[in-house]
């Protein structure tokens, strides 16, 4: 059966508790740790931050602990404006960006995990090396037959405008980890985002490989573990619908055998 | 431990070209269910309370009997394909393929046992 608990060395014991500064505009944080190298279970340290001093984002904050209170706090960041999904993170509950959740939308303490579900490579660093070859499975790029244009592959508006809604996929890993489903057969069910990625292809008036493509979903594990749970739409930190590119993805299934 | 690259544990055994006809049959037997369901349960209602006569003659009209017969088969073949995905969700190895086991044929006899049983009234 799927594990419903967490292994003995993956339980939470209670971290270190950071000295509080001065100032009346301190906000308390407690940041998921743990560091494959000094064999410890994981823990929950506590920091206080002097918002005054500090950014509205919450990696802000997080940058903030790294730079003046605790520099071996480890996490991804780049582009602090939501386009690379670097900082994709659990913050109270909700699987987002750091670098564009404000602190203003958490009320009280502000708990910070890794994504859930996935291994912890450091801290808030999960490692999402599967993620990422599921989504090459699906071929990310044009696949076309007939031979190259002198120019350019035409496409009208209106085709164009059926990417939009899926261009925008940042690969955070969000909606993935959030998905129960993903969860438990995440080896071999390919999960919103990578489904998101192949149909932007599928859809693409370009590309001439539909049928391969929509032959390499059809599995009861790759595309039809998808139970409509909508914890990927609801979580997508780029507003994105991750869920109805599964549901069309089903829907051109159906339209090819009904 | 396997040497295995990224790619090749992402793509596992490929595609096993299934599942469309499972998902369709779902969203038909739904919509099937959401007619049959309330309409056999008014019938059985109404003999709900009556004597072993009664019962029996309800059920033996060709309506009920038809409703019933239809109820029992595609609900219950919507509860084997329905409980066979939660399997899968739930546990792997062999004690999912047992398991799966298990349900279709507790189904299946649940089937037989009903439409033995309404043959018996209705002919």
């Amino acid at each position: 059966m799927v594990q419903l608990t967490l292994p003995k060395n993956s339980r939470m014991t209670t971290g270190k508790t950071w000295p509080k500064p001065e100032g009346k505009n301190v906000r308390k944080f407690q940041i998921y740790r743990w560091n494959p190298d000094d064999g410890k279970n994981p823990q929950l340290d506590t920091y206080f931050v002097d918002l005054d001093d500090c950014g509205p984002m919450v990696l802000d904050a997080l940058i903030y602990i790294k730079n003046n209170i605790d520099p071996t706090l480890t996490f991804r960041r780049s582009c602090r404006e939501g386009i690379c999904g670097s900082c994709a993170m659990n913050i109270d509950g909700i699987n987002t960006l750091a670098c564009i959740y404000g602190m203003d939308e958490v009320k009280g303490d502000v708990k910070i995990y890794p994504l859930p579900h996935m291994p912890v490579v450091k801290d808030l660093i999960p490692d999402l090396t599967h993620f990422y070859a599921q989504h090459a499975s699906i071929m990310p790029w044009l696949e076309t037959k007939t031979n190259r244009p002198a120019k350019e592959w035409k496409q009208s508006i209106e085709d164009r405008e059926k990417l939009d809604g899926l261009y925008e996929c940042v690969m955070c890993a969000c909606c993935s980890t959030s998905c129960p489903s993903y969860w438990w057969n995440g080896d071999k069910y390919l999960g919103p985002a990578a489904l998101l990625h192949a149909y932007r292809w599928i859809i693409d008036s370009r590309d001439e490989a539909t049928g391969e493509r929509l032959d390499d979903l059809e599995d009861p594990f790759k595309l039809y573990r998808c139970h409509t749970i909508m914890n990927c739409t609801k979580t997508c930190p780029k507003g994105l619908n991750p869920a109805k590119s599964i549901a069309e993805i089903k829907r051109m299934m159906v339209n090819r055998v009904v | 431990m396997r040497y295995l690259t990224d790619r090749k544990r992402a793509e596992g055994k490929g595609a096993a070209h299934t599942g469309t006809e499972h998902h369709w049959y779902m969203t038909v037997s739904s919509v099937g269910l959401a007619f049959l369901v309330p309409t056999f349960l008014i019938v059985f209602g109404s003999a709900l309370g009556g004597t072993r006569e009664e019962v029996l003659a309800t059920f033996a009209r060709p309506f009920p009997a038809i409703l019933t017969a239809l109820t029992l088969l595609v609900g219950m073949m919507h509860f084997k394909n329905g409980a066979k995905m939660m399997i899968e969700d739930y546990w792997q190895g062999t004690l999912r393929k047992a398991l799966i086991m298990l349900v279709v044929g507790l189904s299946w006899t649940i089937i037989a046992t009903g439409l033995y049983a309404l043959a018996k009234i209705a002919l």
